[in-house]
């Protein structure tokens, strides 16, 4: 990605950001809400109007056609139907994306759903209803996943058992981009991207993160950088 | 310093239609509709309903539920599958499900005619239940045959749902949405003829029912009900009728964007 700019309304929303990704590996997006995080994913992903500068993914222009199945997106809000059942909703979008059915199994165990996959999403606890929708971004085994929030407002060992998750799809040689306003989730990333105010602050490891700014966590590293002089 | 520009900017080599998509579509709606058991039944309980009050109304007026009945049940699913379609599909826009389904290879025309051809099943089934009472209990005699008021109640249908999947995109909320319900169908109840006939209108409201689709599908069944013989009296309305099917998701597929600002 070079130099890419968003505008939304008539205000930019996102200011010349350049970054690659390594395939294979796991890389948080953090930084406050309303920075811009939402706006870069859906730059990647394709479906954000009024982009310029250059974004390629998998080598192809974001929002090529053939990306369509490679690319798994977790939208913040869940992006499901609520009067159908966990199952129903999966196997839809499986043959949508032409996955083979017993998908719909894999990544209910993947996400550990497999006993609530026949409630009705309505009647789903917010937990489980994030989990359907991240169950169904992992539909087709996506090359490229792009994740938006995808741990907020659960308990602390379902988001250990999903940050092993994402640990074990990046082993896997998928390529993750996970976004979080949780600073202290930045332990769980090879790279981390900081964003704030349409601007990328900093691009580097947790621990070179650290050493640059001298601060002893993640949280007090993003204040120094945020407060600073940009670099 | 000037960038080449390498975002993809959206010429369709999507393929529109793939008919695993649009059946898994219409299926997925119709497991919707499904699992919404009191939906179901006021689809099929409220026209029903109305068709009954209206022959006891005209119960002394010999004929009248004739004239009045044919028309009314080709406008029943016009209202009804309009307002369902465009609060199914605003739920799709603000849900953030038609954005997550229009990342994915799926074609807008597998989205339209998916919800196009699940409401038509719909509608036939409403069709079957209420005109099934109305001949068989309330009375309703027409001149024509069954099958071509049945007809006449799927393609109004399939207008509504296509209506309905349109003005979904103005609308931000459900009240909105049920808003256009009265701006968008009851204009065409009035001029359709059935309240004042259409030659009798004043000539610039004339020439206005003469593009409403509503005309067209009064016309038609009109035709049903005066006529024994299945003639082009029949097929041109109703083939109007078709076309305005046919504008109409044409505009609708104009307002599923893939980028959204």
């Amino acid at each position: 990605m070079r130099d890419l700019t968003v505008e939304r309304g008539r205000r930019e929303v996102l200011h010349g950001i350049s970054f690659e990704l390594a395939a294979g590996s796991l890389t948080g997006l953090l930084g406050p809400s309303g920075g811009g995080k939402t706006t870069l994913m859906r730059s990647i992903v394709g479906v954000q109007a009024r982009v310029s500068g250059s974004c390629e993914v998998l080598g192809a222009p974001a929002g090529s056609p053939s990306l369509r199945d490679r690319i798994g997106y977790l939208t913040q809000e869940p992006a499901i139907y609520v009067d159908l059942t966990g199952r129903e909703n999966l196997r839809y979008f499986a043959t949508v994306l032409g996955a083979p059915a017993t998908d719909v199994d894999r990544v209910l165990a993947e996400v550990d759903l497999r006993d609530a996959a026949d409630q009705m999403v309505r009647e789903m606890s917010g937990g489980q209803v994030s989990r359907v929708s991240l169950a169904t971004a992992l539909l087709g085994r996506p090359e490229l996943l792009v994740l938006d929030e995808p741990t907020v407002g659960l308990d602390p060992v379902l988001r250990r058992d999903l940050w092993a998750l994402f640990r074990r799809l990046s082993d896997a040689g998928r390529t993750l981009l996970v976004s979080s306003h949780v600073m202290d989730e930045a332990t769980r990333c090879d790279r981390l991207l900081l964003i704030r105010d349409g601007r990328l602050v900093a691009d580097d490891t947790q621990q070179g993160l650290l050493a640059r700014t001298g601060a002893p966590d993640v949280e007090s590293a993003f204040l120094a950088l945020a407060t600073g002089p940009p670099s | 310093m000037s960038v080449p520009h390498r975002v993809y900017d959206g010429h369709p080599r999507q393929r529109p239609l793939t008919a695993r998509i649009l059946a898994a579509t219409a299926r997925r709606v119709l497991e919707q509709l499904r699992h919404d058991h009191r939906t179901v039944g006021l689809l099929l309980a409220v026209p029903s309903l109305l068709m009954g009050l209206l022959a006891w109304m005209l119960a002394d007026q010999p004929g009248a539920f004739d004239r009045w009945g044919a028309p009314l049940l080709g406008i029943f699913p016009l209202i009804v599958m309009f307002l369902v379609t465009s609060v199914a599909t605003l739920r799709e826009r603000s849900g953030g499900t038609l954005e997550r389904l229009l990342a994915m290879p799926i074609g807008k025309l597998d989205f339209l005619l998916g919800y196009a051809v699940a409401f038509g099943l719909a509608a036939a089934v409403q069709a079957l239940v209420v005109s099934g009472l109305s001949f068989g209990v309330f009375g309703l005699d027409v001149a024509g045959p069954v099958w071509s008021v049945l007809l006449v109640a799927v393609v109004v249908a399939l207008l509504g749902t296509a209506l309905g999947l349109f003005v979904s995109a103005f609308a931000s909320t459900e009240f909105q949405a049920v808003q256009f319900m009265p701006a968008v169908i009851l204009p065409q109840l009035l001029l359709c003829g059935l309240v004042v006939p259409r030659q009798a209108l004043p000539r610039a409201l004339e020439l206005a029912s003469d593009v409403l689709p509503m005309s067209y599908a009064v016309d038609a069944m009109r035709e049903v009900l005066v006529s024994s013989q299945v003639t082009g009296a029949y097929w041109r309305p109703l083939g109007l009728v078709v076309l305005f099917i046919v504008g109409a998701l044409g505009l609708g597929a104009v307002t599923l964007r893939r980028r959204t600002p």
